[in-house]
């Protein structure tokens, strides 16, 4: 299958999105999605070039630290309290091929679950070394790379006791605007993953799965930082050159 | 089939969450010194060619109240109707405007608002011209997966009137819901998630 990539179509319609994998807009257990939660069926059309489009980023845009979320906001000297993680993988299409210069932004609470933003009232405390934000461009091979701190759980308003898990946010831009996407990666063996009602508005549990970074003891750096990988897939676009080719393999 | 391709799912999606600015708005949200600035805050500069305008409206929950929490992306071509991206195999953009911009709610008002410049006509899949059109992604605590819509301009009312996709919407009463009125330089595209006059949201 490698190889073929440059048969392929840049500018071909993204593949339909599978509604049953993704979450609905509903969750009631989600109850910020009650009010929020568009009730009329969605419009189907085929991608237009509005939607085969969208922003590509370069890679001057990126500062030295900006995939460093404990240097990044610390001052001089000092660092971001917390276990050091790294935390890389893949970005790849539905078809499985790398997708290269994707702009990912990431943002998270400190170690101990406290969010800088004005809004955030959970009394943790703030980490005067921590911003929370990073970002990083996919490399040729789709692969991205971040320095961080694992970020703590936190208590939340919508049940009476709801922790969400450690999460890190993620946004995503692959090469078409219809292909934008905003997830949340998780840390394996978390028992709070199972219980949260935002990861249980996916309604298949493979679908959480993907969602869950697993310990990467290869990438580790000894006496340093621990390594989770985590991939992610975006919408693959359509190419009848490809699909003749996997029906004759 | 096109299913066959697949080898791998789509990561599903998970709200932005009310903390979405750390990440996207950094500046916005008082966490400066990381980068220079936010990302797509300014779309047009100088040289930039068309018509100046402004976008502006709020996105209503089903109770009526505007949120302040959301963050709106919107995605265009510039005034010749080209997309400024590397799948636009018809000619040069615009250098000057890139049609990205992104823009957090009012943390009071719920107001987004976007200083840009009047797309042009882009063609439909079959070759026919659709209206001029911005395309809106909305991201929000409660939204589990970001919504998508198009914004139509008022005084192209001949365009819009023969627009593939505003001619798809069945009910004809939801066609206004992404047509926004003009005063000034100024087009008010207000977007109701539910409700008698929830927007038309595409699947896309
Ligand atoms: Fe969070």
């Amino acid at each position: 299958m490698t190889g073929n990539t440059k048969q392929m179509p840049k500018d071909g319609a993204f593949l339909p999105r599978d509604r049953n994998w993704q979450p609905p807009a509903l969750a009631p257990a989600y109850k910020s999605s009650i009010l929020r939660s568009p009730q009329q069926a969605l419009l189907s059309l085929d991608n237009t070039l509005s939607e085969i489009t969208g922003p590509v980023f370069g890679h001057s845009l990126l500062g030295r630290l900006d995939g460093d979320l404990i240097h990044n906001f610390a001052r001089a000297g000092e660092a971001a309290i917390g276990e050091r993680i790294i935390v890389h993988g893949k970005v790849l299409d539905e078809a499985g091929r790398p997708v290269p210069s994707v702009l990912l932004e990431v943002w998270q609470a400190n170690a101990g679950g406290r969010y800088r933003h004005r809004n955030e009232r959970y009394q943790a405390s703030l980490d005067p070394n921590f911003g929370g934000c990073g970002r990083c461009i996919t490399d040729e091979a789709g692969r991205y790379r971040f320095l961080t701190v694992k970020p703590g759980p936190y208590p939340w308003p919508n049940g009476p006791n709801d922790w969400r898990p450690s999460h890190i946010h993620f946004s995503l831009f692959g090469t078409g605007f219809a292909q934008r996407l905003i997830t949340q990666m998780y840390f394996e063996g978390d028992p709070l993953i199972w219980r949260c009602p935002i990861v249980r508005s996916i309604p298949d549990r493979r679908a959480i799965e993907q969602l869950i970074a697993l310990l990467d003891m290869e990438n580790t750096i000894p006496m340093d930082a621990r390594a989770y990988e985590f991939d992610i897939v975006l919408r693959g676009r359509r190419s009848t050159m490809f699909e003749n080719r996997l029906e004759g393999n | 089939m096109a299913e066959d391709a697949r080898r791998l799912k789509e990561s599903a999606s998970q709200t932005a969450g009310p903390y979405v600015h750390i990440g996207l708005m950094p500046n916005f949200a008082g966490i400066g010194g990381v980068y220079d600035s936010d990302l797509g805050s300014a779309m047009v500069n100088d040289r930039t060619l068309g018509e100046r305008i402004t976008v502006t409206g709020v996105i209503v929950d089903g109770a009526g109240a505007p949120l302040k929490d959301a963050l709106i992306e919107i995605w265009q071509a510039d005034a010749a109707g080209l997309y400024n991206s590397p799948a636009e195999t018809r000619g040069a953009a615009d250098p000057n405007f890139t049609g990205w911009g992104r823009c957090a709610s009012h943390a009071e008002t719920g107001a987004f608002i976007f200083r840009t410049i009047k797309p042009g006509r882009v063609p439909f899949i079959d070759g026919r011209p659709m209206a001029p059109h911005i395309t809106f992604w909305i991201v929000a605590r409660g939204i589990n997966i970001g919504l998508q819509t198009r914004m139509y301009f008022a005084d192209e009312m001949a365009a819009n009137d023969a627009d593939p996709l505003l001619l798809r919407i069945e009910s004809r009463h939801r066609i206004r819901t992404l047509i926004a009125p003009r005063e000034g330089d100024t087009y008010r595209f207000d977007i109701h998630l539910q409700g008698d006059r929830e927007t038309v949201f595409l699947d896309i």
